[in-house]
């Protein structure tokens, strides 16, 4: 299916990552947005309030972010595309209703504008403190879909993804900016609405009686949605339930629900994954980044080719489900894995996992509130390469 | 009884004609409700007000967060939402404002709308959301064992007040009044009829209703402070209650085991959230916009 126009603002544009995210949520068919204030993620709902009553949709900002967090679902159970956008303090404020979106299989995309903390931090500073928080924040087991721009253009084009892959998933899928993706701006080139590609959701023809809210069969695990008001009078809840939405709270009905909506995920996540390689062929050094790190991470590897080193990049455009494979394949020939973050050491736990005993790993840290110099990942490289 | 039909039917289980079983989901029953509690009962009144509603089921949506009555949802044969705990009410604002035209009604416990979810409750209510709100104040947490609640009045045990509760109840009419609610009523689980006549306007009713309906709790409440059985409570809601319609919500404030107003306290008319934000675009915007839900 194709763009539905009257979302979509074609043409050139000089904006900011965040106004190119509210756009990618317009072209991708987006109609409901329940936000609640917090820098640097703001400006995503201002423009998307000034642009949604010309479009056909709704924005309300709510009292909080846990509201904002369960009117979505609410809205996406009434039949529409729905986001949510926040950073750091409401992203925690959300975790239950993280869990309450992936065990009610509820379509949905949450943007993550990140920020630095713990706690208040420097909430006008850079960071990529929220990896892990996406992954394991909320109770339970669950799994999402993890999505990382560095440009305003990827802040489109991959807003415009979250959102098919949320429709053909069913599982929560955030797109993970920082400040600096947020707020910098640079050229964005919207395409024409038939170019871009959007994913309708997976509506049920069967009728009433026929259809089970969760019904799936082996080779697919993602059942067909319904919404309220279209006669299948559905039951949803985030108690363990069985194929018709019921609660079933036995031992076995919670292993089969619970294989099911993590092997949805994990069962994929080879189609899933997606590392941009550059110069890897020949590298003794892999620099692992993601996000605006991923351009630091390209100076310094420029650099250090000049002075000869063999170094390349990987950069996770999908940072859930973690490219492990990918990873291990990488150590069969490259020595040692370079992983700046802004963060104290996030993603760089999974490498280590991945290339156990087989390769090292080298984190090049960063507390946040401004992003790599070069030197820093530079002289990583340098000394790794040794 | 002598077997008049089949003993297989469902009618002979559940009784020959009860009206109120097509509004059920009878595979779900038996409930998990105690003997003797009173939410079973408003929902035997919420039942008859759907049946002589008149409207169509297809187009009436549940929501429920956590607690005995947040169970609520699940009872129901109509689209229903068991949602997390407190949060009902913005569950209940996206599922209206993503399809204005479900008639969506939130059925939960006074800990779950006016403790964890007492913010969401107050900017419905100031919003006008068009939500009907049905609040089964039992003055207890019951499914976590009978803790103290924002409605306890002055005065009785609870598992987290042993030496009595200290702390002010809310009076939710007066709450829900002061915050901008269209239609405020209260009424027991004794006057099942004025009940079921209540939730009928208000399901006929725009805008953003609160109808409190005092249920008896004995497993917990009752009991901690040997207030009887179900039936023990319902006696009293009898001897205690007056009803006062068009009372000042500020009047009725409860005590315990004291008198009880009961009634319908406010019926007025403003404009709901949708129809405020459909008429300030179509003014602001003009030809750009386009009714929203219309
Ligand atoms: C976030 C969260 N906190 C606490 C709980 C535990 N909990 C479940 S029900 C409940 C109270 C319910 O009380 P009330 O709304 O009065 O309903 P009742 O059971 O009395 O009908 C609590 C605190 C929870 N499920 N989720
Ligand atoms: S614990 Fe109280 S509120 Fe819960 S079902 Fe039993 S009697 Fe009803």
């Amino acid at each position: 299916m194709h763009a539905d126009p009257k979302g979509v603002l074609t043409g050139v544009h000089f904006i900011d990552g965040d106004h190119a995210a509210c756009e990618g949520a317009l072209a991708a068919g987006c109609r409901f947005v329940a936000g609640y204030p917090i820098t640097p993620s703001t400006e995503i709902v201002e423009r998307f309030a000034a642009r949604i009553p010309k479009v056909g949709g709704v924005f309300i900002q709510m009292e909080d972010e846990l509201a904002a967090s369960i009117a979505i679902q609410g809205a996406a159970w009434g039949g529409k595309k729905v986001m949510n956008v926040t950073s750091g303090p409401g992203l925690s404020l959300m975790m239950e209703h993280l869990g309450y979106a992936f065990i009610t299989e509820t379509p949905c995309v949450w943007i993550d504008v990140q920020r630095c903390g713990p706690s208040t931090g420097v909430p006008t500073g850079p960071a990529q403190h929220d990896m892990m928080q996406v992954k394991w924040g909320s109770h339970g087991d669950f799994q999402i879909i993890a999505l990382c721009p560095n440009s305003p253009q990827e802040c489109f084009d991959l807003t415009v993804r979250a959102f098919n892959l949320t429709e053909t998933w069913r599982v929560p899928v955030f797109l993970m900016m920082d400040e600096v993706v947020g707020h910098m701006t640079e050229r964005v080139d919207i395409p024409r609405p038939e170019d871009i590609e959007v994913v309708e959701r997976k509506w049920t023809n069967k009728r009433p009686g026929e259809y089970q809210v969760y019904g799936t069969t082996p080779e697919d695990l993602v059942p067909e949605m319904t919404k309220a008001g279209d006669g299948h009078r559905i039951h949803v809840t985030g108690l363990t339930h069985n194929e018709k939405g019921y609660p079933d709270m036995s031992v076995p009905n919670q292993e089969r629900m619970l294989g099911r909506l993590i092997g949805k995920i994990q069962q994929n996540a080879d189609q899933l994954v997606d590392v941009r390689e550059d110069r890897t062929e020949d590298a003794d050094v892999v620099v692992v980044s993601y996000g605006i790190t991923s351009r630091v991470a390209m100076a310094a590897i420029e650099q250090a080719r000049a002075k000869g080193v063999k170094v390349g990049s990987a950069r996770l455009v999908i940072a859930w489900p973690f490219p492990a494979k990918r990873m291990q394949e990488l150590a069969r020939t490259a020595k040692v894995f370079v992983v700046p973050e802004m963060n104290m050491g996030q993603m760089v736990q999974e490498v280590e996992r991945a290339v156990a005993g087989v390769a090292k790993v080298v984190s090049v840290p960063h507390a946040g509130g401004s992003v790599h110099d070069v030197e820093t990942i530079l002289s990583a490289i340098m000394e790794a390469s040794r | 009884m002598t077997l008049l039909m089949d003993p297989s039917s469902e009618e002979l289980e559940y009784g020959m004609d009860n009206p109120v079983l097509p509004f059920l989901r009878k595979d779900r029953i038996p409930h998990i409700w105690c003997p003797g509690c009173g939410i079973g009962t408003s929902l035997n009144s919420f039942c008859r007000a759907l049946a002589d509603s008149g409207m169509d089921m297809d187009q009436i949506a549940i929501v429920s967060g956590i607690g005995c009555t947040g169970r609520t949802a699940g009872y129901l044969n109509l689209d229903s939402f068991h949602t997390t705990h407190g949060r009902a009410i913005p569950f209940a604002t996206g599922l209206k404002l993503a399809n204005p035209n479900l008639k969506v009604v939130v059925y939960s416990g006074d800990g779950d709308l006016t403790a964890i979810g007492g913010n969401h409750f107050m900017h419905a209510a100031r919003r006008n959301m068009d939500l009907m709100v049905v609040c089964v104040n039992n003055f207890t947490y019951g499914m976590t064992g009978g803790q103290v609640a924002p409605t306890t009045p002055l005065g009785p045990t609870q598992t987290t007040m042993p030496y009595g509760n200290f702390e002010n109840g809310f009076n939710l009419p007066f709450l829900a009044d002061a915050c901008g609610a269209v239609y405020v009523a209260r009424w027991t689980v004794y006057h099942v009829r004025q009940l079921a006549k209540a939730m009928k306007e208000g399901l006929q009713k725009k805008g953003f209703v609160f109808i409190e309906v005092m249920a008896p709790c004995p497993t917990l409440y009752s009991r901690r402070n040997r207030l009887g059985d179900g039936v023990d409570q319902v006696k009293y809601y009898k001897e205690r209650s007056q009803i006062k319609n068009g009372a000042e919500t500020k009047d009725v404030g409860l005590t315990f085991q004291g008198d009880i107003v009961v009634g319908k306290f406010v019926d007025r008319e403003r404009p709901t959230w949708l129809d405020s934000m459909n008429e300030h675009f179509g003014k602001v915007l003009g030809d750009k916009f386009q009714t929203y839900g219309g």
